[in-house]
This record gives structure tokens, sequence and C-alpha cells, in this order.
């Protein structure tokens, strides 16, 4: 898309450019703008929040790559039957556990999670940020989301 | 094949379909499916988790790079997540329940769905419509920079669009991809909403959409650890390289080999299920 994207410059030559571009102007009065900005401004944490999530889990994910491809390259890889997965892979206590043990697919298990749980702090930051805008409806609605992401990772048994 | 030769295959077959997938805007999770169920024979429930896992990766790394151009609607996002978060929990409950012969028409019928639906021009004109009363006490309405300054635009339908992602919701969960095909139909069809919002807003909504089902996945087991490595570090890393790239002027041919690979791997995926080799 932009070449700025790519590397976390901290004041990127083009950003000021990029930002008055982006954000209605701020001697324009009104009530609207203002909150427009403020949208703005919550929207580009909320993308640094997104890309260190995924970077985080990446790299944890490539860790538990190592770990495991060292360890069982050479067996033979069958995904064509149904089985699930065994436990330890598939609660949040069994994935803590395998990784203390230093299980490479246990990592790759806790990169997951982390991915999971990106797109959630993008929702709760969401939250602050409507409380800050004094937008109850906003506040109400994101807290909606959030308790239908919290009922899918602690509802569905993924906690015991 | 042992572990290492089919991390290698499978870890550059994923690689591939996230860079087709960016450079022609169609999303790479909806050949990552049937691609692993057919070429690599694996059981269609654990290529959902890989797939599913890899969505919420390409989401939520894109979303950091299209916030920045200021397009997309952080109100409409959350407002329609709403539908979309409870629709992909449906979905993901559904997938756990129907049989797997099933689950492979409905994904031969979205991709075919994709195939044509990426054939159609999407409308760029400028519409001037009046603005909705519902939509403006959601405060739905927004603006976006043009070439000649901001541009406001009205929303539309709100209560058909918001079905509609309830739709590609439980698409999502139920199949494990981002549903970017349903959600055009509902931001703009629906909706009105300008083709930049629409299609930026829709990436920022994925990753949340697919992190609602994504939970109901892990505690089933269907998300193995050894495939969903491969499969969501290459479809990373394929996004990322695809969205730093410039190739405009192959971006149309590429977009119709894309779309004939989707339509051909839909009739494929139809007649697994119809005749259950799946």
């Amino acid at each position: 898309m932009n070449a700025s994207s790519d590397a976390p410059q901290p004041r990127p030559p083009d950003k000021k450019k990029q930002s008055t571009a982006g954000v209605p102007q701020p001697d324009s009065p009104g009530e609207k703008t203002r909150s427009n900005w403020t949208d703005y401004r919550i929207e580009i944490i909320l993308g640094n929040v997104l890309r260190t999530g995924v970077l985080l889990s990446a790299a944890v994910v490539l860790l538990g790559a190592a770990i495991y491809l060292t360890r069982h390259a050479h067996q033979p890889a069958d995904y064509r039957i149904f089985r699930g997965d065994p436990s330890e892979f598939r609660t949040i206590p069994g994935v803590i556990h395998s990784v203390i043990e230093g299980r490479g697919r246990g990592w790759i298990q806790l990169g997951v999670l982390l991915l999971i749980a990106t797109p959630i702090a993008r929702v709760l930051f969401s939250v602050a940020g409507f409380v800050l805008e004094r937008d109850r409806l906003y506040v109400a609605f994101t807290l909606i989301v959030l308790a239908v992401l919290l009922y899918s990772l602690l509802g569905s048994g993924l906690t015991f | 094949m042992t572990i290492l030769e089919f991390t290698s295959v499978v870890g550059v077959v994923s690689f591939v379909a996230g860079l087709l997938g960016s450079l022609t805007g169609l999303g790479g999770g909806v050949v990552l499916v049937p691609l692993l169920t057919i070429l690599f024979h694996v059981d269609i429930r654990y290529a959902i988790g890989a797939s599913l896992v890899s969505v919420i990766a390409t989401s939520s790394g894109a979303a950091a790079a299209y916030v920045k151009e200021g397009f997309s609607n952080i109100r409409i996002g959350m407002f329609l997540e709403i539908a979309t978060t409870i629709g992909a929990l449906f979905g993901a409950f559904l997938a756990t329940r129907i049989p797997t012969a099933a689950i492979a028409i409905v994904f031969g019928l979205v991709l075919l769905y994709s195939a044509f639906i990426s054939r159609i021009p999407r409308s760029q004109t400028q519409r001037n419509l009046p603005p909705d009363a519902l939509a403006t006490h959601l405060r739905l309405n927004g603006s976006f920079p043009d070439l000649e300054g901001q541009r406001t635009y009205n929303v539309q339908r709100v209560p058909s669009g918001f079905s509609l992602m309830f739709g590609a919701g439980a698409l999502s969960g139920l199949l494990g991809i981002g549903s970017g095909a349903v959600k055009v139909l509902a931001m703009d069809q629906a909706m009105q909403i300008p083709f930049k919002v629409s299609t930026t807003t829709s990436n920022f909504m994925i990753g949340v959409t697919a992190a609602a089902s994504a939970g109901v996945y892990l505690s089933r087991g269907y998300v193995d650890p050894g495939l969903v490595m491969p499969v969501m570090l290459g479809v990373l890393a394929g996004s990322l390289v695809g969205s730093h790239i410039l190739v405009k002027a192959e971006t149309k041919s590429l977009r119709l080999v894309f779309s004939l690979v989707i339509l051909v791997l839909g009739l494929q995926m139809l007649y697994k299920g119809f005749w259950g080799y799946i």
C-alpha cells in the first residue's frame, strides 16, 4: 500500500501530509469534526496495537517452529484423519504447561493465543476511546462485542 | 511425507496464497482450505482451523497500514462487529455439529459466489444520498479524504446491512474465512458505503470476527500447531510482501487468473462434498 508502513519510523517525512489529509482541518468548528479527529487518533493507536500483537505472535510461533522442527523433522506428517488435538494444546492451562516444559508445539499454540488476544486488545482500547469521547452508545456497542469475544474464549471450554 | 517436507511445501503454498490474495484484494484465506484439503488431503476441520488463524494474522497486520490513510470508519466497524461476532460464534458451533460434506458444499458455493462477484466492477460513482434517520442516530455517516478534499457520505439501509453482516460472520465462523465477498454485498450494495471506506473498514473487522470463532475452534482441537505454523507464517509473509510491491499494471490479469482459480476450487469442493470424498 504505502512504503511508510513497513518500519516503525518515529517520524516519516510524509506523515504530516498524510495526517492532514486524513483529518479535517482543526480550525473548522463543530462537535462532529472534533469527534472525527479523536476517532482518527484512536484508529492510529489501534493500528499500532494490532501490528505489535501480530509481530509478537509471529515471533513466538517461529520460536516454536524451530523447536518442533529440530525434534520432529523426520517423522511422518498425517492430517488425513481428524483426531482433534491432544488436550494439552487446546486449553489455556494446557498450553502454558507445555510451554514451561519447552515443547515446540506448546510455543506455537502460545503464539496462536497471542494472535487471538490481539483483536480483543483492540476492542478493549476502543472501549477506552469511546469513554474518552463520552459516547455512551458506542461504549455500550463495544462492550457487547467484548462480551461475545470473552464468551467465546471462556465459555467454550478453553480455560479448563 | 515427513514433517519437514510437509511444513516446507505447505509454507510455500500459503505464501503464494497470501501474496496473490493481497495483490488482487480477494484475500488468501478463501483458497487455503480447498488447497489444503484437495492437494494435501488434510481433514477439512484442521484446514479450517489453520485458515482462521491466518485470517486473524493478515487482517490485523494490514489494518495498521490502512488506518493511516484515514478511510476506515471505526463506528461502522464497531456497530457491525456486533452482528459479525455473534454470527461467527453461531457459525463455529454449527461447524462442530454438521457433517464435513455439508461444510464442503457450503464452501464450494461461497467460492463460486466469490469468483462471480470478483468479476463485477465495484461502482465508484459519486452518489449524494439523503441521510437515513437510523444511520444518523447511530452516527454512522462520515467523510474521507478525496482529490477535492473531504467527501461526506450517508449510510443507507442499516437493518439489511446488519443482517447480511450476521450472515458474513456465520460463514466466517463456519468456514474459517474472512468472507470478504459477503461483506462487499452488505456494505457496498445494501448500505451504499463508498468503496474505499467499505474495503478498509471490512479489513479492520475481519480480525475481531475471526477471534470470536477462534476460541471455539481451539477448544475443540481444530487448531493443530504443526499445520497452523506453516500456514500462518506463510500467509502472513506473503500478504506483507504483497502489500509492499506495486504491480498495478499486472493486477487486472492477476485478478482474472485468481478468480479462475477460485472458480475451479469451488467446483472441486462441490464435487467432493456431493460425492462424499471429504
